[in-house]
């Protein structure tokens, strides 16, 4: 097999799944509107707030704690990525391998204390 | 990795029977569909019919013998509710159709999920090697639906059940993903076969007792990514109705809760194909029971089956329980569990696999 020849077609199912999943959701909303009633008014389509008449736009601005946890879920996400390869090949890295991932741990242990630290986690 | 029965190199040359291939993958994927189906409209009888004798009340049994035509009337039900969708409220008329899209995404994420598991050796749609992290992949899809949904409906409740939501999956999928570290580097592999085949050849059978710090990780975070109790947040109805899905009705609210209940189900077969051996029986009984070595194919297989349905309906029995037992948590603490447990110990975890695994 030459390089760049590889088409991973053990991937053919997967492809072939997804849309299935993506048509049986259409599928299924639109069987149904065959179906069922549409009586709609204008006190039944206003969105519920407990019977309240919403006020103001409801997209407002939020606490800016969401963002923190966004930022910190990429830099750990991608902290998780990097040791599944790793964690994958163990057994042939060896020492070399241990040591390595071992300091890229304890470094990021220091990062985390110090957002744990600058108070990043309290909600 | 087994050898895939459709695999072909560059120059592109399909095999002669490509027609053939593509009715298999297409009934191998109908049956595991209708199974899902079915299974979530028993998983619902089966977690009230718990609940219900764990509060010492008899559940749904008013519907067939024992309540067991409930799911079908409540599916039917359903089906013919109306569709309500909120009527564009300031400036928002943009959002219709983000609000017509989610529940199809989530269920989309979820169900194309289920084609990388395996439930037993000879049946699985596709056998990639990174199943694992294909799942954990498209379990972030379906925080996109979430969000969408929220942000599209217009309602100050679901707007705050979303972001709620959001913040807790994607906190708890880096728990999840670093307590599975620990397995891949037991079993050296991300396909989930090679992992049950790891542990069948393994002295305990299952990796659930040198992971159990792993699995603890794991089933707590599981529990918060599927939104079941006591991690419920998102849909808690004392403060925010119903969270995220408030505005939605009818057919396309059953979407996210078949979403929901495929996703329950996909944890379990994660937790019993990493943590609780997959389909193997422990390897203490074939050596009390030697006979068992020499079944023939087809009796294997069916014991194969059965012993990875019963473990995952004791998985989700275990769900059940939980849910029955536990009362809700408060967004902060739920938060502040999340990053200053879970992830420090499935660090911790991390460390002491590799270094026990390298010197002994």
């Amino acid at each position: 097999m030459t390089p760049g020849s590889y088409i991973p077609t053990e991937y053919l199912p997967i492809l072939i799944m997804m849309v299935i999943a993506a048509v049986l959701g259409m599928v299924i909303v639109t069987v149904g509107t065959l179906v069922r009633l549409r009586r709609p008014y204008p006190d039944k389509l206003m969105p519920y707030e407990s019977g309240i008449p919403p006020v103001g736009e409801p997209r407002q601005r939020f606490r800016v704690s969401y963002y923190i946890v966004a930022m910190m879920f990429v830099i750990f996400d991608v902290e998780a990525i990097f040791l599944y390869p790793w964690a994958v090949i163990f057994d042939e890295l060896g020492l070399f391998g241990l040591v390595e991932m071992m300091l890229f741990i304890f470094l990021l242990a220091i990062g985390y204390i110090y957002a744990w630290k600058k108070k990043a986690f309290e909600f | 990795m087994n050898p895939s029965p459709y695999n072909f190199t560059w120059p592109f040359s399909p095999p002669d029977n490509i027609v053939l291939v593509i009715a298999i993958i297409l009934g191998k994927i109908l049956v595991m569909v209708a199974a899902a189906m079915l299974h979530v409209a028993y998983c619902t009888w089966f977690e009230r019919k718990i609940i219900g004798h764990m509060q010492v009340r008899i559940g749904p049994n008013r519907v067939g013998p024992f309540g067991l035509l409930q799911p079908i009337a409540d599916g039917i039900k359903l089906f013919f509710k109306e569709d309500v969708i909120p009527r564009p409220g300031v400036g928002s008329t943009k959002f219709r159709i983000v609000f017509k899209v989610a529940p199809l995404l989530v269920l989309f994420a979820t169900l194309s999920s289920l084609a990388v598991v395996p439930v037993f050796e000879a049946f699985y749609i596709a056998n990639i090697n990174i199943g694992l992290l294909y799942i954990l992949a498209l379990s972030a899809v379906s925080t996109y639906g979430i969000i969408m949904a929220g942000w599209a409906s217009d309602s100050k409740y679901a707007f705050l059940g979303s972001l709620r939501s959001s913040a807790q999956l994607i906190s708890y999928e880096v728990a999840m993903g670093l307590s599975l570290v620990g397995v891949m580097m037991l079993a050296g592999s991300l396909n989930f076969i090679d992992i049950v085949k790891a542990q069948q050849t393994s002295w305990h059978g299952m990796y659930l007792i040198p992971q159990f710090l792993g699995y603890f990780v794991f089933m707590v975070s599981a529990l918060a990514e599927t939104n079941r109790a006591p991690f419920d947040l998102p849909e808690a109805e004392s403060e925010l109705v119903a969270g995220y899905f408030v505005e939605y009705s009818g057919m396309r609210f059953a979407l996210f809760f078949l979403g929901e209940y495929i996703a329950m189900i996909v944890m379990s077969c994660v937790a019993v194909l990493c943590f609780w051996g997959g389909w193997g029986l422990p390897p203490v009984l074939y050596k009390v029971v030697p006979a068992l070595n020499d079944l023939p194919q087809s009796v294997k297989t069916f014991v194969e089956a059965v012993v990875f349905l019963c473990k995952v309906y004791s998985h989700l029995f275990l769900y059940y329980w939980i849910r029955a037992t536990l009362p809700r948590y408060r967004y902060d603490q739920l938060m502040r569990i999340g990053w200053t447990v879970l992830i420090p110990l499935a660090l911790v975890n991390i460390v002491i696999t590799a270094l026990v695994k390298y010197f002994f």
